[in-house]
Parts: structure tokens; sequence; C-alpha cells
């Protein structure tokens, strides 16, 4: 390997066939910068999505109820089924063990919001302190909502980065007071939300509060919870599901819906979701790694072909080298060799071509599905190994070829 | 230094067997300067790639330096060739892209030998055969005899027991020819034992023995009075 002769001998051979090595090279270079561009997107896509998921917890169960659609125990459909903070306090005696953030809701969409001149319509959004979590909310300024403000029916809101910066401008937020359909609240926090502007046009007051300011005394428009991630993925997947389908027959039975109704009681949960996507997400990996490999294989096959040329126009001098007490193993190794430097050389230009153009552009695309696509460490140690084995694989036919030279034929006078 | 006894051979060709040997009984001592003669087809070349380990014998034993020769795999065989053997072509089979040093160190390298070591002694041969200041250029700027005496260079390097010559002088002009039987006798008649396939008497006349091969038999083996090359040059 370290034998100064046989890289002689390799610069040589390459150096006599320039545009052949450079051509061969080519197709292995590219197939290598194929490779880490889709293994680079698919990273970014990857990203994408969990910017997507991010908006809100990922263990996040959702608790609506609608309006019956069948007949039930002597009922007639059509019957528009009413949460009340009873069945909160119910769900969170039952399933409080399996739950770690919980909060039941009453919000109104497109309440009027005033601060001194500016005006907006916002979402409100009536929840208690477990909110901030579901949400996958982060506080910019101020506080969020506590226990104390939910058992006092305190009037203050915490609203998101858009609602501050519509009616506040650069000014700051905290303290101010802002009117609510009319009413006085005190802004105690700003939030921001991975889910970008449109989470974050909300403004969040404790459940009691609008309970009471938008006449709605003990009723609920929904729920909504995390389930307590376990370190398994499909462990916390089978708990949401086990958890998100207690709820659902809980609520059923309280309100006498047939066990088949799909209407009146929703219950859904993002990690389903989420498995859904991680499973689309592990394929398109294996497509791009498959299509990518595909292409290197091209150039191995181009590599192997070439050094097959090469040994034939070698056939002689490898003859000559046998009569002089050349080992088969050292013309192995010679063939392999060159194979080896070939394919690592061209592979090594298209790997560092495809994470230059990563690394270029790859911060600037920041798109809802790709984000940021990048290779990590480990993806180009597994091309770097694709890389080797690929051009030992190349060599290795020649190489036998060139080990099976019978040197009386190979010298034999034409 | 070399014993052959009952030493048959023959190739398949398609459906026909040739039997190129039909029982060749022969041995060379030590120091002998032997030439193999024959026409085409006589199973002279054939004889010298079994001497040469290029080829088995189908049948009959051979003996070389008390060693037998038999049941060579490829391994033992490449081996054996660079102790025992230095090689002589018609047509030189020097490596084009190498110079004359590195030619010569070739079979050093196959040794393991250490870099400088080989090239000293690489040097060392070349000087003998006279080409010392031609160690840098590669075979395409040297002429046939000078090429020729490289590959003498390149036999003699692992200093063999034999040497054995295909045609040596096929392919060079009658004075080059006799350049290099003159060089090939001086190494002779330093001790080291020569086998040299050829079909014209003139060279023949040059050694100290000719063996007449005729469809694949020896016919005549005969002791001579050497000519020496140097009073033709």
């Amino acid at each position: 390997m370290f034998d100064v002769e046989r890289w002689q001998e390799i610069f040589e051979t390459i150096g006599k066939n320039k545009l052949r090595t450079f051509l061969t090279g080519l197709s292995v270079a590219s197939g290598i910068f194929i490779l880490v561009i889709l293994l680079g997107f698919s990273t970014g896509i990857q990203k994408g999505v969990k910017t997507q998921f991010a908006q809100d917890a990922e263990s996040r169960v959702n608790v609506w109820t609608g309006v019956t659609t069948k007949e039930y125990a002597g009922l007639n459909p059509g019957r528009r089924i009413q949460m009340h903070n009873s069945d909160y306090e119910n769900v969170n005696t039952k399933f409080g063990e399996a739950l770690e953030h919980k909060t039941g809701l009453y919000n109104i969409w497109g309440g009027q919001v005033n601060y001194g001149n500016e005006s907006g319509n916002y979402r409100i959004e009536g929840a208690n302190y477990g909110q901030q979590f579901i949400e996958n909310a982060t506080l910019s300024a101020g506080r969020f909502l506590t226990q104390k403000d939910e058992d006092e029916g305190v009037k203050v809101a915490i609203i998101g980065q858009k609602v501050k910066n519509d009616l506040f401008k650069a000014e700051d937020a905290i303290g101010e007071t802002i009117k609510i359909s009319g009413i006085n609240f005190l802004v105690a926090g700003v939030f921001t939300d991975p889910g970008g502007e449109r989470e974050e046009s909300r403004i969040f007051i404790p459940l009691s509060t609008a309970q009471r300011v938008f006449n709605a005394g003990d009723k609920l428009r929904s729920m909504a919870f995390t389930v307590k991630m376990s370190e398994n993925f499909d462990e916390a997947v089978a708990l949401s599901a086990a958890v998100s389908q207690g709820i659902e027959d809980e609520i059923k039975s309280r309100y006498q819906i047939s066990p088949d109704d799909r209407s009146a009681v929703r219950v859904n949960y993002n990690l389903e979701e989420a498995q859904k996507i991680y499973s689309l997400i592990d394929t398109i990996r294996m497509v791009f790694w498959f299509v990518g490999i595909g292409t290197i294989i091209a150039g191995v096959v181009g590599v192997s072909n070439i050094m097959l040329i090469i040994v034939k126009e070698r056939t002689k001098e490898i003859g000559v080298r046998k009569a002089l007490g050349a080992l088969p193993s050292s013309i192995i190794g010679m063939i392999l060799q060159e194979s080896i430097f070939i394919t690592a050389i061209a592979g090594f230009l298209g790997l560092f071509l495809g994470v230059g153009l990563l690394e270029l552009i790859g911060p600037q695309i920041d798109s809802d599905f790709i984000k940021f696509p990048q290779v990590d460490f480990t993806t180009a140690i597994s091309t770097v190994i694709i890389l080797i084995v690929a051009g030992a694989l190349a060599g290795y036919i020649p190489a036998r070829r060139a080990a099976n030279i019978r040197p009386i034929e190979a010298l034999r006078d034409e | 230094m070399i014993e052959i006894k009952g030493l048959h051979k023959s190739y398949q060709m398609g459906s026909n067997s040739l039997h190129v040997l039909k029982g060749i009984d022969f041995s060379v001592k030590e120091g002998e300067l032997v030439s193999i003669m024959g026409s085409s087809g006589s199973g002279k070349s054939t004889l010298l790639n079994i001497l040469g380990m290029l080829d088995e014998a189908d049948e009959g034993d051979y003996t070389l330096d008390n060693v037998p020769i038999k049941n060579l795999n490829e391994k033992i065989a490449a081996q054996y060739r660079n102790k025992f053997l230095g090689f002589i072509f018609q047509s030189f089979n020097l490596i084009n892209y190498k110079n004359a040093l590195d030619n010569v160190s070739m079979p050093l390298y196959y040794q393991g030998m250490k870099r400088a070591e080989r090239t000293d002694r690489a040097m060392h041969y070349l000087e003998k055969v006279g080409l010392a200041q031609w160690a840098t250029h590669l075979p395409s700027e040297m002429s046939g005899g000078q090429k020729q005496r490289v590959a003498i260079a390149r036999a003699l390097a692992s200093d063999p027991k034999v040497l054995l010559a295909d045609e040596p002088t096929g392919a060079l002009d009658t004075k080059t020819s006799y350049e290099v039987m003159d060089l090939i006798q001086g190494i002779n008649d330093e001790g080291k034992t020569i086998l040299i396939v050829t079909h014209e008497p003139d060279i023949a006349e040059m050694t100290k023995r000719i063996v007449n091969l005729k469809d694949g038999r020896i016919i005549d083996d005969t002791l001579v009075n050497q000519v020496k090359a140097i009073n033709h040059v």
C-alpha cells in the first residue's frame, strides 16, 4: 500500500490514459455527487416536516365534539354534543396517569381586539397554563397563564408575536391594557410558536375568564392533552392510541353516543400523523439511497470495464512480471490498488462538490417541506466506505483476470 | 544442475492431441553453456518453457539444483522462478514505461529487497553489461542490442542458478548478435549455467554444447569447440 514503486506505476498508467481515466472518474464522481445531494435533500425534507410538527407538541391529543349522526339508545341522530368542565375533570381523573399537560379550551374565532388606535381580529383561546406546552409556545416576554389566573378568573392576556407586532409595533406590550370584545385585559406575556404567523395571531386568556366573559358557563369547545412520552417511539404511539381511544369511549358513554358514530366525538393524536410522515420520510430516504447507489453502481461498472481493458493491454507486462517472480497476490494488489485509487479520488471529488453545493445553497432553502438540506458526518462517512468497497469490487474481477494470466501465453511472440 | 528424465508433453488442439515432447532425457552440469537447436515445431520452445516453470510436463521428472520441480502452484512457481531462473527473451520484454535501472531491479523488488539495496545491485549489473550511463533511459530510447543487454542485466540481477535464453539474438542484426553472445560467453566464463534456444547455427557454434531436437526427441547431443564471439565483432 505504501510502496513508492507501486504508486509510481499507478500514476504511470493513469498518466498514459488521462482522458479514459477522467471519463471513468467522472461517472463515479457524479454518482457520489448525486447520492450526496439526494441524501442532503432527504435530510432537508425530514427537517422541514419536523418543523411542521413542532408547531404543536408531538404527543398532543385533541378532543372535539360535534353532532351525532347515528341513532343510539332510543335517542335520535342530530343531537349536538356539548362538553363541560365536568368532562375535563372526568378525563383527568381517569387518564391523569398517562397525561402530562392538559387544558380545557373555549375559543372565539375572530375576536375584536383594540389597543389605542390599532385594532385587529384574532382568535381568542380560553385555556389554562398547560396550553403553553401543548402548543409548543415559547415566551418572548412576560409570563404565561398560571393556575392562580385560572382560579381567580383574572383578566390577563398572553398575546402572540404577530398580535404584538400588529398592535404595539416596536413598543413594549407587557403591562399595557388591550380591549378584547370591549373588555379590558392586561397583557402579561408575549409568545412565539414554531408554527409561524398563523399560530402567533392568537391570544390566550384564562379558561374561567373566557367562559365568564363570553357567557359560556362551564361549556368547553374542546380539550387538549399531551401524552407522557416514553423513550421508545412505538410505545409512545401505542400509549397515545390507547389514551385517545379511552377518552373517546368515555365521552361516548357519558353522552350515550353510538360507539361507531365518527362525527359526535373526534379524538385525534399527532403521534399517529407523525408516525405516518416519519415512515414516509424513511421510505423517501430509502428510495434516495437506492437511486444514489444505482448511480454509483453504474460508475463502478465503468471503472471495472476500464480496469479490464488496462489488464488486457498490460497482459504482456504482467506475464513478464510473473516470469520474473511476481506472486499472484502482488498482481491482484496492483490492480486493486489502482481501481480503489481511481474510485476514491473521483468519489471524494464528487463528495466535496456535493457537500460544497449543499453548504452553499442549503441555508437558502427554507420552504414548508424542505428546510436547510445538508449531509451529516455519518452520511459522509458511509459514502466514503461505499466508495472504498465500490473500488475494491470494481477492481476485483479485472485483478482476478490479471492474476490468471499465464506467462507462457503472455510472452508468446506474435 | 538440471536433470530431466522421460519428459512428455502434449497439447490438446481441439479434438486432436499434439504430442510435442516424446520422452526427453537430458542433463546439464553447472557452468555449461548449452544451445538447444531444432526447426520450428521441434519442441525446443516447449522444453524451455518447462525448464522455466512457465509450463508443466505431463510426465517425467525434472530436478533443478537438487530440488524436484513438481506439482507447483502459482505461488511456489513464482518463488522458484525468482530464485532459480533468469529469463532472456527474443523480444526483450522490458517494461516500456520504466527506465533501465528500474527494469533491472524488478526481480529484486519481487524478492522484497529494500529500495536502496536494489538500486545498488541493479546499478552493479548495468555496469557489468556496460550500460551504466544509460540507467535513467527508457527502453524506447535504446537500440535493440542495448535493450537485450538490459534484459540480460535483469536476468542476472537476482543471481539465479540458470539463465534461460529464448532466441536471444533473434531480433538483432549479426554484429549486435555477436556482441550479445560475447556478453553471454563472458557471463558463462564466470561460472553461470546458461541454456540458449536458437535456430541459427553460427550462434549455436558459440556455445559449448549443442543439443538437436527433432519431432520431440533429442537426435543429437554433442560437445563442440566454442567459437569466441569477440573474434567476429
